[in-house]
């Protein structure tokens, strides 16, 4: 069976910044990756590249074995089917929480409205937001606002997860509520890129991490080797700053 | 400070012959209806034109919201027309296009050698260029990041725009396009140079018939009930949103 994700010479500029430097990367079904790295290592590039909302300047991406880069490719479905999640929720404010979750399916997927209802709402039962339904975004905590965010996007069905950054801008004691979320993803089996900060929880949930250093991965291998013994110094004095930090 | 004004006024020499010109209540009264038929006509262009004006300008405003190189002859087009309509003064867009077109005789139709009709035309012409600007800052007041949510949804550009970038902009720019409004409302007088009989020329016509002025106090009275309120709405929905966005922890 082919990745689900495989990324060739994935090369990104913005003006005369090359953030991208040549991304060699295949993602397996069902396995969830860990991106880790300094800030402006260009993570959240990477992943907005993978869904397309950013354009690579050259390299190829090949999503279940087809070439989404290919000129005549569909861009609007191919996002269908990957769910992306951001550091700042950007729930639409205008709308409540189920329409928010249910503006996707009815509008690209063409879901009958009752039933993206039902669905939805199936779903915002199981991670705890039944009671929200009918809240407008800006009457949530920001650990409820980045779940709702989390569902919206599995409400497409995406077979593909990307995670940017998810946990960054909440509050430490909502933290915990929104990686039980996406452990649980994990756990069903969900195909997940996540970028994150937060080394314990990639330590145990990742089942590979990648160290991104000035656009190019320059470490990769199971969790416990990458946080025990890196071999790369950087990526060595990477973890020893975060140490120092006290985020692990 | 209002007696000491209202002194030097009723003091003035001319006071007496301002009285009777102006403060003719008898004629206040006896105008009144005319006017206020003429004031219907002055009613039915504003609707009629703020409809088409809120159509075109969002039009406008939407080419020129348009991204990439490929849209830029039609971005460049919205720019020219805004710069046009808004530029010229609304006076001569209405002469223009309300003597201008029917002398050229095209058709014989009734709408085309209809004064009342082309002023429509001027009118939204004109205020759709500065109503398409207040558009646009909406729309560029609206976060690209919502743009991204909506698009990595799977949502057409145009689709993100329609649901999520449109519905946001439109609720910020109410209060500026109801100020657009009140000066449209009072442009609507501007028909009376091209002919159609309305509150202002059934005023003037008043006018001549009586050698007085009284008759222009009612005419007054009907734009300011109509543009006092439009005004105070405005205040109240200004008045709203600064509110819900203090309670919503803006700074
Ligand atoms: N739209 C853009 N235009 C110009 N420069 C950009 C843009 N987006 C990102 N960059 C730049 O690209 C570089 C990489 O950014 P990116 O957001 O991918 O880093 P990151 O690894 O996600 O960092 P962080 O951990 O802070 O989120 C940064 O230097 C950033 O300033
Ligand atoms: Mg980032």
């Amino acid at each position: 069976m082919a990745p689900a994700v495989v990324l060739e010479g994935i090369q990104k500029s913005f003006g005369k910044l090359e953030v991208l430097s040549g991304i060699d990367l295949e993602v397996e079904e069902h396995e969830v990756l860990c991106l880790i790295g300094a800030s402006g290592s260009g993570k959240s590039t990477l992943l907005r590249c993978v869904n397309l909302l950013e354009p690579v300047d050259s390299g190829r991406i090949v999503i279940h074995g087809e070439d989404v880069t290919a000129r005549e490719v569909d861009v609007n479905e191919v996002r269908r089917r990957i769910g992306i999640v951001f550091q700042a929720f950007n729930l639409f404010p205008h709308m409540s929480v189920l329409k928010n979750v249910t503006l996707g399916p009815r509008k690209a997927l063409r879901v009958p409205r009752r039933d993206a209802e039902e669905r939805a709402t199936e779903l915002l039962t199981r991670f705890g937001l039944a009671d929200k339904r009918d809240e407008y975004p800006d009457r949530l905590s920001g650990g409820q606002q980045q779940r709702v965010a989390i569902v919206r996007a599995l409400a497409m069905e995406p077979d593909i997860m990307l995670l940017d950054e998810v946990t960054s801008a909440l509050d430490p004691a909502l933290v915990g509520e929104v990686l039980s979320v996406i452990r649980d993803l994990a756990q069903s089996g969900m195909t997940m890129l996540i970028a994150t900060h937060e080394m314990g929880f990639a330590r145990e949930t990742a089942d590979r991490v990648c160290f991104l250093d000035q656009g190019r991965i320059l470490e990769q291998g199971t969790p416990d080797r990458i946080f025990t013994e890196p071999v790369q110094p950087r990526t060595q004095e990477f973890l020893r700053r975060i140490i120092e930090a006290g985020r692990m | 400070m209002f007696t000491v004004l209202a002194l030097v006024i009723v003091t003035a020499p001319g006071w007496d012959d301002f009285r009777k010109s102006f403060l003719n209540t008898h004629l206040w009264w006896s105008s009144f209806p005319d006017i206020a038929r003429g004031f219907l006509v002055n009613i039915r262009v504003f609707c009629i034109s703020e409809v088409l004006i809120l159509i075109l300008a969002l039009g406008i405003a939407i080419l020129r919201s348009l991204p990439g190189p490929v849209f830029f002859p039609i971005r460049a087009l919205a720019i020219v027309y805004t710069d046009v309509f808004r530029g010229l003064p609304t006076i001569m867009v209405v002469y223009i296009l309300a003597f201008g077109i029917p002398a050229l005789q095209l058709t014989d139709a009734s709408w085309y050698r209809s004064q009342t009709y082309w002023s429509i035309i001027a009118l939204t012409l004109v205020y759709s260029a500065y109503v398409a600007e207040v558009y646009r800052a909406g729309i560029q007041s609206v976060h690209p990041s919502q743009e991204a949510a909506a698009r990595s949804l799977g949502l057409s550009r145009w689709q993100a725009l329609r649901h999520v970038v449109l519905p946001q902009a439109v609720r910020r720019v109410v209060p500026p396009l109801l100020n657009d409004f009140i000066g449209l409302q009072k442009d609507t007088a501007l028909l009376s140079i091209v002919g159609p009989v309305e509150a202002f020329r059934q005023a003037q016509i008043a006018e001549s018939a009586n050698f007085n002025f009284s008759v222009y106090v009612p005419a007054s009275l009907l734009f300011l009930a109509l543009t006092i309120p439009l005004a105070r709405l405005t205040d109240y929905l200004i008045e709203r949103d600064r509110r819900r966005f203090l309670a919503s922890g803006g700074v």
